[in-house]
């Protein structure tokens, strides 16, 4: 019994790696050198290590963290929240007015970690809003996020006072590039613990078996006392967490923010890293883990394009072509087929 | 349709199952739950792909090809569900015309008139323009008739038409399906209810197993063979029940109390109580108010007034989860919306209720609920390919004995169980019957709505009866007889 159920977890997890593996081996034809990681140093002086697969491994973290939440939010509510991008820029601007202030000259004026904790509490404050908008008031997810898409960055100029604060102190830098001394980029270790806690979250809680029952059937799940609303809010709020993780990596990037671009459309991405896992986007049952390597898979595909010199404002068109094939061969009516057509062959071989 | 043959992973569902249809008769397809039913119609219609076999149409030398309902439906053969599958915001004759590719759609006026002429001509009370959802089932039922009348259909499949319908509404179909049979279609009815079979069947199909138990005149098999023959074996279990109905009076020690109980679901406010291991229940029509009684008493609508004591307790119950916390369990009435969580596995379905009131930090673990699931699916028979199917792939009465088991996990002092056995097979509802009254002997309390009122009166050892909302009679001991219950639904007494 536990063989097959490894079988049935194993297929969902299939496409995505099954992408990952084409992606690779695409890039093994074209350019071998493709796959070189050299030792080197930064700036700094301290070992890094650099290639593709280090940019991977470094922004697909980013994408990876929002899949966690946006895989729950999916499940619970059956639809997605667009507002995330939007949300990484309030979370990072509150970091930057917690930790350097308006007209401040950069130097930290508080912990690094109170500046994380205070983004956390706002971005899960947001979260929850959105929360309310869709648990409560039954607004669709995508209609109910549109708000805060429209005006979140609009918020995080604001709290800042529109001013670009400069964080110089180093340790700062930490968090979205190398901590001296560990040669492989830091948000790649973000996501671990992020994936970890999630792990151990759905190992020892509940909240898988909740999440999906609310997600397939509220009224059944309410009638076996749950809370469908409570539930769907929480999704939303765990969402807010995942957010301010990564508006720490990206104002950490910078040191600083640029309002209007940072983690700009990185909500698609955390969406299709969702739909890349097989995940069924109307809502029920999801696997963690394909999306986060749905996540990598993305990036592992846009790193890909950047090599082969697509401008970044082509770049779009060229995803989309892409993740069209990969979703359409994900899309249960082909999965069939193809299904089918292997189990024929067997059966003649 | 001869030799039939349709596997599925784990199962054979059809095992060489013939089936012949005549033209201008109506066709009773009998069997247990996964006996086979469903699964033929699906390879008669073209959802599902045959393994085996050959189906004939016409006489026609030539087996008829079917590979997709589209198939099916240029053929002739036209299938009613039991689930309405119309779209309730378009108008009745827009339903009747939509995806047929024909130009009518787009002429309204014309659309309407071939619409209305129709519907007077089958006699169906409805007016083409009329939205659809401000119809009542029955009538939807029959627009989907007149639908696959209109495309010319030879075959006419209805798959549990009546499970919804009341008593008045059934006649109006059977009305319908006369005047059809009359006109030369040849109608497959599938259903549970025996009455109707005999009511309105010329001939009877019975499936076991995937298999095909014989075809029979309705003439030649009297009722007590005909159940004998879906289950397989020479029993009399309906009389067995009958002999113990007396014993489940209760201790007298009062379980449930409630006083002046009201809801938000438009009920006025009603007194209850039960005892320890006593079986009762509410009876009356559909739409009298019986389940939105037992919703009030397990919170699933919002209650808004009243006292409950469990126990001689005062307690204050606001949210489902309050009532399990009491010990009260609830089997709602829509299994669909209310019961199963189709995706999920039958083990996940099984443990959801207990696993909500052992808490959110206490997960059972991988070993336990499978002990759960096993332990369960032997218990209730639940006949499943393993405990990790999907529940949705379970035939109703499989579906129905996990929701069951479900909350027998939670080890309820009083169990509500709202038409558990509706739409689910005559073994599966003797063996349910029979779990209430055992259950009932180890002191459980049990509450028990049936549309049936012989099965009501088989297990209950009183009855609450309800008419138009309101409590208007309660009946217990000599007064236990099906007359005396029509009496009081009806109001006799009254006047």
């Amino acid at each position: 019994m536990t063989k097959k159920k490894m079988v049935f977890a194993s297929r969902q997890i299939f496409i995505p790696i099954a992408a990952l593996l084409l992606l690779a081996l695409f890039n093994l034809a074209v350019d071998p050198s493709f796959f070189k990681i050299t030792l080197g140093r930064n700036s700094a002086g301290d070992p890094v290590l650099t290639g593709y697969l280090m940019t991977i491994l470094d922004y697909g973290s980013e994408v990876a963290i929002l899949a966690i939440g946006m895989t729950l939010v999916t499940a619970a509510c059956g639809g997605q929240d667009i507002s995330v991008g939007a949300a990484v820029a309030i979370a990072g601007s509150v970091i930057l007015r917690v930790l350097v202030g308006i007209g401040g000259d950069g130097t930290l004026q508080a912990p690094i970690i109170v500046g994380f904790l205070a983004a956390c509490v706002v971005a899960m404050l947001f979260g929850a809003f959105n929360g309310v908008l869709v648990a409560i008031f039954n607004i669709q997810p995508m209609v109910a996020t549109l708000i805060l898409y429209t005006a979140g960055r609009s918020i995080a100029a604001w709290i800042n006072n529109n001013e670009l604060p400069i964080v110089t102190d180093k340790t700062f830098t930490y968090f979205g590039g190398f901590i001296p001394g560990i040669p492989i980029p830091t948000p790649f270790f973000l996501a671990v613990i992020c994936i970890a806690i999630t792990l151990l979250a759905l190992r020892f809680t509940t909240l898988g078996l909740y999440t999906q029952a609310v997600g397939i059937n509220a009224s059944s799940s309410r009638l076996n006392g749950l809370n469908p609303v409570f539930i769907k809010w929480l999704s939303f709020v765990i969402l807010g967490l995942c957010v301010a993780v990564v508006g720490l990596i990206k104002t950490s990037r910078l040191s600083t923010i640029n309002y209007s671009v940072i983690a700009k459309d990185i909500e698609m991405d955390a969406i299709l890293a969702v739909a890349l896992g097989g995940n069924v986007l109307s809502g029920g049952k999801f696997n963690i883990m394909a999306s986060i390597v749905g996540a990598y898979v993305i990036q592992f595909l846009t790193t890909t394009l950047y090599k082969f010199n697509v401008s970044s404002d082509a770049l779009p068109a060229y995803k989309a072509v892409v993740v069209i094939l990969l979703v359409v061969l994900s899309a249960p009516a082909i999965k069939d087929k193809l299904m089918g057509m292997v189990k024929k062959q067997k059966g003649v071989g | 349709m001869r030799n039939i043959h349709k596997t599925f992973p784990g199962v054979r569902a059809l095992q060489g199952v013939d089936f012949t249809l005549c033209k201008g008769e109506i066709h009773a397809l009998m069997g247990e739950n996964g006996a086979g039913k469903s699964t033929l119609i699906k390879v008669l219609t073209g959802v599902y792909e045959k393994n085996e076999g050959e189906i004939y149409l016409d006489g026609l030398e030539k087996p008829a090809v079917i590979k997709s309902p589209q198939d099916a439906q240029n053929l002739g053969i036209s299938t009613v569900y039991q689930e309405i599958t119309l779209c309730p915001n378009l108008t009745v004759a827009e339903n009747m015309y939509i995806g047929r590719g024909s130009a009518k759609i787009t002429n309204w006026k014309k659309m309407n008139e071939d619409a209305d002429q129709i519907l007077t001509n089958l006699g169906i009370p409805a007016k083409a323009s009329q939205q659809l959802s401000d119809c009542s089932i029955a009538i939807q039922q029959m627009v989907a008739i007149a639908r696959a009348v209109d495309m010319d259909c030879k075959v006419l499949i209805l798959d549990e038409p009546t499970s919804s319908l009341d008593e008045s509404e059934v006649e109006k179909l059977f009305g319908l399906m006369r005047d059809l049979r009359a006109r030369g279609v040849g109608i497959i009815f599938v259903t549970h209810f025996l009455d109707q079979v005999y009511e309105v069947c010329d001939k009877i199909t019975v499936l076991r197993d995937g298999q095909l138990v014989g075809e029979y005149v309705i003439e030649d098999l009297p009722r007590v063979k005909l159940v004998a023959k879906m289950l397989g074996k020479e029993l009399d279990d309906m009389e067995e029940i009958k002999d113990d109905n007396q014993v489940y009076k209760g201790d007298d020690e009062y379980v449930f109390e409630a006083e002046q109980l009201q809801s938000d679901a438009g009920i006025r406010p009603f007194d209850f109580h039960i005892k320890k291991g006593e079986v009762n229940g509410f009876t009356g029509l559909l739409g009298s108010g019986r389940s939105e009684c037992v919703r009030a008493i397990f919170c699933a609508d919002r209650v808004t007034g009243g006292n409950v004591k469990m126990k001689g307790r005062p307690v204050k119950l606001a949210k489902p989860l309050d009532a399990m916390k009491n010990g009260i369990a609830y089997l709602p009435e829509d299994r669909k919306i209310d019961g199963i969580v189709g995706d999920l596995s039958v083990r996940d379905n099984l443990i959801l209720a207990a696993q909500v009131l052992r808490g959110f930090f206490q997960p059972f673990s991988r070993a336990e609920a499978n002990k759960f699931a096993d332990e369960y699916i032997k218990l209730l028979e639940i006949k499943t390919a393993s405990a990790d199917t999907p529940i949705k792939s379970l035939s109703g009465g499989n579906q129905q004995k996990v929701i069951l088991g479900r909350w027998l996990l939670t080890h309820p002092e009083y169990l509500i169980l709202d038409e558990p056995t509706r739409g689910i097979d005559i073994g599966t509802k003797i063996e349910i019957q029979k779990l209430v009254l055992k259950l009932a002997s180890e002191g459980m309390s049990v509450t028990f709505i049936s549309s049936e009122t012989d099965e009501m009166l088989r297990t209950c050892s009183r009855l609450v009866v309800m008419r138009d909302r309101k409590v208007v009679g309660e009946l217990s001991g000599e007064d236990l007889t099906q007359g005396k219950v029509m009496e009081t639904i009806a109001g006799g007494e009254a006047s």
